[in-house]
């Protein structure tokens, strides 16, 4: 018994656009960096979800094999991420991405 | 039907903690509303039958990725409330920008064709055993790329954290 055979996938749908939504938010509503990295993680999330519903939904493992690769990806986009919000701090002492408005030039 | 409300209950708290997540200003709170997010994810993953997805979703992220978040938060003594106030029709704006991203997705996919399930239904599908079989047989190129990225993402972060580059 799962909760695919119960829910419909549209919920699952709907839930998965709620929390990528609130991902966008994030990064369009706060200015701190280390935040807005935290968005995209939720964002990524979000697919995640929809792809393992998709996944059970028409019981195909492929699916929950793409969602193994999103989190590699995402692991290394965290390490280099943060290691280049590091070095901005070194520079200009804030994570505020206001500050970097200085690359327009 | 105790399905249904353990569905419901764990998609609320995923998005109260996902709002909490953006909505609070100590960047340590956000930290542990997105661990608990992902613990609420992780919820849905066992619903789903996707039981090992559930185990590497809750070590990757919550035991890996939100560990990394906390130490550079910690390291740059940002645990405090110090974030600069934003404009605030730029704030009213980011609001209304994502609220009509969120009605564009609902509106087009409320009305969308369903695609019937044409396979009979398999509650394997999650386990590691299948798994296992179509991450080496049908992805073992993308599996090997990934290490070459996971590789230079490693060699990149070393590089930047390195004190000065001579």
């Amino acid at each position: 018994m799962s909760a695919i055979q119960i829910i419909p996938i549209n919920w699952y749908i709907l839930l998965s656009a709620v929390l990528f939504t609130i991902g966008v938010l994030g990064v369009l509503f706060r200015r701190n960096a280390i935040i807005i990295f935290m968005s995209v993680e939720l964002m990524l999330n979000a697919v995640n979800l929809l792809l393992v519903a998709f996944s059970t939904y028409l019981s195909d493992s492929a699916g929950q094999v793409f969602v193994f690769f999103i989190m590699a990806v995402a692991a290394a986009e965290v390490a280099v991420g943060l290691a280049i919000l590091m070095s901005v701090y070194r520079n200009t002492k804030s994570t505020d991405i206001y500050m970097l408005n200085k690359l327009k030039g | 039907m105790i399905t249904q409300y353990v569905f419901y209950f764990l998609s609320f708290l995923a998005i109260m903690f996902g709002l909490m997540v953006v909505l609070s200003k100590n960047p340590i709170h956000s930290v542990l509303y997105l661990v608990l997010t992902f613990f609420a994810i992780a919820g849905h993953y066992v619903l789903l039958n996707a039981q090992f997805l559930a185990a590497v979703h809750i070590i990757v992220y919550a035991g890996a990725i939100m560990v990394l978040f906390l130490f550079v938060i910690m390291l740059l003594n940002l645990n405090k409330e110090t974030e600069p106030h934003k404009n605030v029709w730029l704030k009213l704006s980011a609001a209304v920008a994502s609220g009509l991203l969120l009605v564009v997705l609902v509106g087009s996919l409320k009305n969308a064709e369903m695609i019937a399930a044409t396979n009979t239904f398999d509650p394997n599908v999650g386990l590691i055993e299948n798994l296992g079989k179509t991450l080496f047989k049908e992805f073992l190129l993308p599996f090997e790329v990934a290490s070459l990225l996971l590789l230079g993402a490693m060699v990149g972060a070393v590089l930047l954290g390195k004190k000065s580059i001579k």
